[in-house]
């Protein structure tokens, strides 16, 4: 059985990828199962979607625990252990990554006894939640690397899946994907499937007894304000807006209120301060801003600029 | 054939517009609303021919959905965990009413804490209320059953509501390969709805089972409603004849999965049941007898034929999706009605394991396996377990770390 997964942010299309690969597995002949895995059902939070094919029944079910292949359409996500991108990775697992940079690179950077192939990102968009044709990139890679479609049934599925959209961007998704299997033409075939685990050598579950505790400990309290604190959903950004003070009039009391996410303090000065652990880059403060002194840049922009000086 | 990739939600959609249904209350609920939407596009798109109408809560749904079927036309609905609940003083007032229909549950294990995602204390809470339940496996089983479950609820023995059940994320959000029965032989199969006696209309106004009974008459009608329920065991092996007739696919009230010669067999409901089928073919290889025994119908309970299946075998694991506050796994419960007082009863063990969805792994059906041959050289049945790691314990008092260091925070503030 082949097992496949898909990482991304929502907006994407990872779902999208997925209902491809899947249909392109069914019309070659394959039993398949595809579904998306929703955390926060929200554009640029992590999201991942998964594909299971095989020549027989499929029991198998839930979250792939031990992929043959990754897929991960944001580098940005790779790094984040909230995405579980590398999550059952092992020697046999080929992880494919869309990225300006080299495999090499990432090979030290992950150190993995994965395989690592780039997909070698287009032009940089602006906002990475709108990456295109991601989706069919993603699904013809897939293809490829797994050998088990052809370019002619993969650009039935990317029609069967896109058909909702105009004959031009079913077009051009289906040339881009035409495209990414000539990329892939040197690892046709590198990722290969995998059987069932085995029930005479197999690692114990470590089941544990579930002790008692009383209701002082095990009573589900949450304790308001403090909780979301911990959960760092800044990290969903793809475009970051940045306070320019020479123009700020310090009206805190604007931004700070329209801000959905109550990510924007006042400082004791009287000035706004945005908290970028928290802030969703929805982009409202920069709407709502009456001097126009808060502007938006990528957020992968922001954080090569923060790397440069740190290093 | 019409073979193509569906979601369980879209499987069940499927089911209700094959089986022709007229009339369709709705409230949407994660993970349940997509059934509602496609059926919403469809009767929009004038593909099928149906009334939907979008109610204020499940309560009002499912009166609406009995007051419809009295009236004559067939009745789909579907829920999800929370609303199931939230129409649950309905769910036994309609039962009542004997207005068969059916509704669709995607099963979500209920608050609290709050999940979305699937176990089946939602469909338990619906265990006694007269409601016939048939659980899904596949998508393919879901739009097959309820074809099923319309000739069972419709049977003029049986004449009562169905639920049909299916888990949210693990099918509900999952696509795979469904052989659509063919419409023609779909409508051929459910044959018309024949409401008999039920004849309730807005120009004559009817009072419907709402008498209040002293103990004699109130016991009888209860009793009944029992009796009628348990008489969808004896209908179902025809229907599902039939069905296999027509549509080629067998789906019997307990599906066997090696169970011939099997000496230590798992015993689940749903969706999980096929990671199971899995862990069988793998203990094979190795060199177990091991089986999987599923029923599918759970109300009526198949107790007989469950004491068939089981008796004489060694050990069985009966694992539960559910969780029975001070007694523990529901369907290991029943199993052991159906095993006590008899020759060659197996040993019985209890896990309980996917609440709120957590997996369970190859590993753990591995080591199931081995705690239940452990018991049979024994002689005694281990204690209930919990499916739970030393690793999840770990992830779990990291998060009790942060909720006790954040309650000092605000207290001391």
């Amino acid at each position: 059985m082949f097992r496949i997964r898909f990482h991304g942010r929502g907006g994407q299309g990872m779902k999208t990828a997925s209902r491809i690969l899947g249909t392109a597995f069914f019309n070659a002949g394959y039993e398949v199962q595809d579904a998306p895995r929703y955390g926060a059902e929200r554009r640029g939070a992590p999201i991942f979607a998964y594909v299971r094919a095989a020549k027989t029944v499929i029991n198998e079910r839930g979250i792939i625990s031990h992929p043959d292949l990754v897929i991960v359409a944001d580098d940005t996500l790779v790094g984040m252990p909230a995405a579980g991108v590398t999550q059952g990775v092992d020697a046999h697992t080929v992880f494919l990554i869309n990225s300006h940079e080299s495999a090499e690179t990432w090979q030290q950077r992950l150190n993995t006894e994965a395989k690592i192939l780039i997909l070698a990102a287009q032009e940089e968009v602006e906002d990475r939640a709108a990456l295109p044709y991601i989706g069919s990139r993603c699904a013809a890679a897939a293809a490829a690397l797994t050998n088990a479609i052809s370019q002619k049934i993969l650009l039935a599925a990317i029609s069967e899946e896109l058909g909702h959209l105009n004959q031009d961007i079913i077009d051009q998704n289906r040339d881009i994907a035409l495209g990414v299997f000539d990329e892939m033409s040197d690892f046709t075939g590198l990722v290969e499937p995998r059987g069932l685990p085995s029930a005479t050598d197999f690692v114990d579950p470590g089941w544990i007894d579930v002790p008692f505790e009383n209701a002082q400990v095990s009573n589900i309290a949450i304790h308001a304000g403090a909780t979301s604190v911990k959960v760092r959903t800044g990290l969903w950004r793809t475009m970051r807006p940045i306070i320019n003070y020479e123009n700020c009039s310090g009206c805190a009391w604007i931004c700070s209120t329209y801000c959905p996410d109550g990510a924007i303090n006042v400082r004791t000065d009287g000035y706004p301060e945005i908290d970028y652990d928290h802030c969703k880059g929805c982009l409202v403060c920069v709407a709502q801003c009456p001097p126009h002194a808060i502007e938006s840049i990528p957020e992968h922009a922001a954080r090569e600029q923060e790397a440069g000086v740190t290093s | 054939m019409t073979r193509k990739l569906l979601t369980g939600n879209s499987a069940a959609a499927w089911g209700a517009r094959l089986a022709q249904v007229d009339y369709i209350p709705a409230f949407p609920i994660t993970p349940q609303t997509e059934i509602i939407e496609d059926l919403a596009a469809w009767i929009d798109r004038g593909e099928m021919d149906a009334r939907l109408v979008t109610l204020e809560s499940e309560h009002s749904m499912i009166t609406a959905a009995g007051s419809a079927a009295s009236s004559g036309v067939r009745v789909f609905t579907a829920t999800s965990s929370q609303g199931l609940l939230y129409g649950m003083e309905m769910v036994y007032a309609v039962a009542g009413w004997r207005t068969p229909f059916v509704m669709v549950n995607v099963s979500r294990g209920l608050a609290s804490p709050i999940t979305l995602e699937s176990d089946h204390n939602d469909i338990m809470a619906a265990r006694d209320s007269g409601f016939l339940q048939i659980h899904c496996a596949t998508c393919q089983e879901i739009a097959d059953s309820i074809l099923i479950a319309y000739r069972l609820a419709e049977h003029a023995d049986v004449r009562m509501p169905a639920l049909v059940n299916l888990d949210g994320f693990y099918l509900s959000f999952t696509r795979e390969p469904v052989d659509l029965p063919d419409a023609a032989k779909a409508r051929s199969f459910v044959g018309e709805y024949d409401p008999e006696n039920l004849q309730f209309k807005g120009n004559s106004p009817l009072s419907q089972a709402m008498a209040v009974l002293g103990g004699g008459p109130y016991s009888y009608f209860r009793y009944e409603a029992h009796l009628a329920v348990q008489q969808a065991l004896a209908v179902y092996d025809d229907i599902a004849d039939e069905f296999a007739a027509e549509f080629g696919r067998r789906h019997d009230m307990i599906d066997c999965y090696q169970m011939d010669d099997a000496e230590y067999v798992f015993v689940m409901l749903g969706s999980f049941s096929t990671k199971a089928r899995d862990a069988v073919d793998s203990l094979r290889a190795a060199g177990w007898k091991a089986g999987l025994l599923r029923p599918r119908l759970f109300r009526p309970f198949p107790q007989m034929r469950i004491r068939q299946q089981l008796q004489g075998r060694r050990a069985v694991a009966v694992i539960d999706q559910n969780i029975s506050m001070g007694m523990g796994g529901v369907l290991h419960s029943e199993s052991a009605t159906a095993l006590y007082g008899i020759k060659d009863a197996p040993l019985l063990a209890s896990y309980i394991g996917g609440l709120g969805g957590r997996d369970i792994s190859q590993q753990e059906f591995f080591a199931i396996a081995n705690e239940l041959r452990q018991a049979y050289e024994r002689g005694e049945s281990p204690p209930p377990r919990l499916l739970y790691t030393e690793n999840e314990m770990t992830e779990m008092r990291k998060l009790q770390a942060i909720a006790q260091a954040e309650h000092a925070e605000i207290h001391e503030t």
